[in-house]
């Protein structure tokens, strides 16, 4: 992967400046090659990595795991992107193995997950089951830990 | 005649010890202790953890019960899995019964090569700025520490006239240090062959401490020890600790010929027995995907040098762009003041430790060691706080 895009993979607010005298290049090179990444759809977008555990707020999020018929014409794609519009999916992705689409699904509560679940994605002309999984706790998000661990201390000064 | 009267109080300590100073390293630490919140670019370890499997290893092996003592020379497998590694990586191929020596740490290792080498009087050759280890150690060794001074102007590289003006009928041994504590300086293919040469023209034994031979970062490292008719002459030295982040394990290793190996082997065997097994287990798990743990690492030393340089250049400080480990050694002496009040000043101002240069013998002077070890955010916070300082000490 380019240097740059693993730097703002790693933190997107790093500044252009910063950015240029890493890579050994001026800050004009790196904002140009920033914006056609994002031309090209290579970036996608910007965001925090939130510890939501920390949040008071309710809110639920499951992990559904959906077996589809798949379709003469275009496999799987046409039940995937109709499933991915809706709001509440967060993630999607084809797998290998028992099931064929894993979904990560944000709701207000446990009702309107699974009413989500019996009502809209169930329902779906290709949909042949689903099992949900409620979340309980997030350890680790987008490569994140999201609970501090005690660390050592490095010695200030060493040889 | 009273003899009780004119007896002096003997002085108990070694007479050889008592002219050997503390480290510079060792006096700054304390004071850098003593002032809370500080950013340190004055470590000289890796900011990285140790690799999780590594880590996750040696908990196994503790589980299993690997706790006993293991053979002087160490474990036979990973005596095997480091000549496989020092043949792939540094193209010598050494025997892992009777050439592989596994030690405490690569201090471990120099303290063994250089007392298995120096008879009383020898004078080693070493060059300056150097790792603070290696004068005491001459001296320990009761030889004769022969700096070899290296200049700003040429990258820190030892040449062949600085240290061909120093070497009498009474040099022995030549210590290199390639890529560079504190300077970050490396040695190219053609400087590694005019050194071989020079060790061979005036018969000098050469040891070679190459802890950060996986820190290069322009250029491929050439080690000394894969030059013809080198390998008879030298030792080699290397460890874990810098490139797997594994300093506090303390493992390393010497290579050598045989017999030099069973030199260092005799005073290892009846003072160190051996290095502690856990370590050697994780060592062992270490050379199981060496790339891939420290190709991630390395990328990140590259961007951070860059941008510690780049720093440097901004503030007016002069400095040589850094080709290895992960220290830079930019020249303050344009400000006025001596590295140490440097050093003290940026410490007592802005809160950043760096280590004067002074520390790693005289022609240290002038410099001040900054290690880039450390996060981003650390270093940028450094590099705004010390171009304030700069930017004051030297406008008044």
């Amino acid at each position: 992967m380019d240097e740059l895009l693993k730097i703002l993979k790693n933190n997107a607010l790093e500044s252009p400046g910063n950015i240029a005298k890493m890579l050994n290049m001026s800050e004009d090179e790196v904002r140009k090659r920033i914006k056609e990444y994002e031309k090209k759809g290579i970036i996608r977008g910007y965001q925090a990595v939130v510890n939501e555990d920390q949040l008071d707020i309710n809110r639920v999020m499951a992990v559904i795991e959906v077996t589809v018929t798949p379709e003469r014409e275009g496999g799987f794609d046409r039940v995937s992107n109709r499933i991915s519009r809706f709001p509440e999916v967060e993630s999607l992705y084809l797998v290998s193995g028992d099931y064929d689409l894993l979904l990560f699904v944000e709701g207000r509560d446990l009702k309107s997950v699974s009413s989500f679940v019996s009502e809209r994605l169930a329902t779906i002309e290709g949909v042949k089951s689903t099992v949900t999984h409620f979340m309980l706790k997030t350890y680790k998000h987008h490569g994140v830990e999201m609970e501090s661990q005690d660390e050592y201390e490095r010695l200030k000064v060493s040889p | 005649m009273n003899t009780k009267d004119s007896k002096c109080p003997r002085d108990p300590i070694a007479a050889h010890l008592r002219d050997v100073p503390r480290s510079g390293i060792r006096d700054f630490f304390e004071i850098v202790s003593s002032v809370p919140d500080v950013i340190s670019l004055g470590i000289g370890e890796p900011d990285f953890d140790t690799p999780w499997h590594v880590r996750e290893a040696s908990m196994f092996a503790l589980e299993k019960g690997a706790t006993k003592y293991t053979s002087n020379m160490g474990l036979p497998k990973l005596r095997k899995a480091i000549a496989r590694y020092v043949g792939d990586t540094f193209h010598v191929s050494y025997d892992a019964d009777r050439e592989v020596l596994i030690t405490v740490g690569v201090s471990e290792a120099l303290d063994l090569a250089v007392r298995a080498l120096v008879n009383p009087g020898d004078e080693v050759l070493y060059h300056e700025p150097s790792y603070v280890s290696y004068r005491p150690l001459i001296q320990f060794a009761h030889g004769c520490p022969v700096p070899v001074e290296t200049r700003r102007e040429e990258g820190f590289r030892i040449t062949r006239d600085r240290l061909e003006e120093r070497i009498t009928e009474r040099s022995r041994l030549l210590i290199l240090n390639y890529p560079n504590n504190p300077t970050g300086a490396v040695l190219n293919r053609e400087d590694v062959r005019i050194m071989a040469e020079c060790a061979r023209e005036h018969d000098l034994m050469v040891i070679t401490d190459e802890i950060y031979a996986e820190m290069t970062y322009n250029g491929s490292h050439v080690s000394i020890a894969s030059m013809p008719e080198m390998k008879e002459r030298t030792i080699f030295l290397h460890g874990f600790s810098k490139s797997w982040a594994m300093t506090g394990f303390r493992i390393g290793y010497a290579c050598a010929p045989p017999e030099l190996t069973e030199a260092m082997m005799k005073i290892h065997q009846y003072t160190m027995l051996c290095a502690p097994i856990l370590s050697q287990e994780a060592a062992m798990e270490a050379l199981n995907e060496p790339d891939n743990d420290i190709r991630e690492m390395r990328d990140e030393y590259v961007r951070h040098r860059n941008y510690i340089y780049h720093a440097f250049r901004d503030m007016g400080l002069p400095c040589v762009e850094p080709g290895g480990a992960f220290y830079a050694f930019p020249y303050i002496g344009d400000t006025g003041i001596s590295s140490k009040d440097f050093a003290l000043r940026l410490l007592e101002e802005e809160k950043v430790a760096v280590v004067p240069g002074s520390a790693f013998g005289a022609c240290g002077e002038g410099y001040v060691r900054c290690s880039y070890a450390t996060s981003l955010e650390e270093l940028k916070e450094a590099m705004t706080r010390m171009a304030g300082f700069v930017r004051r000490i030297t406008s008044c």
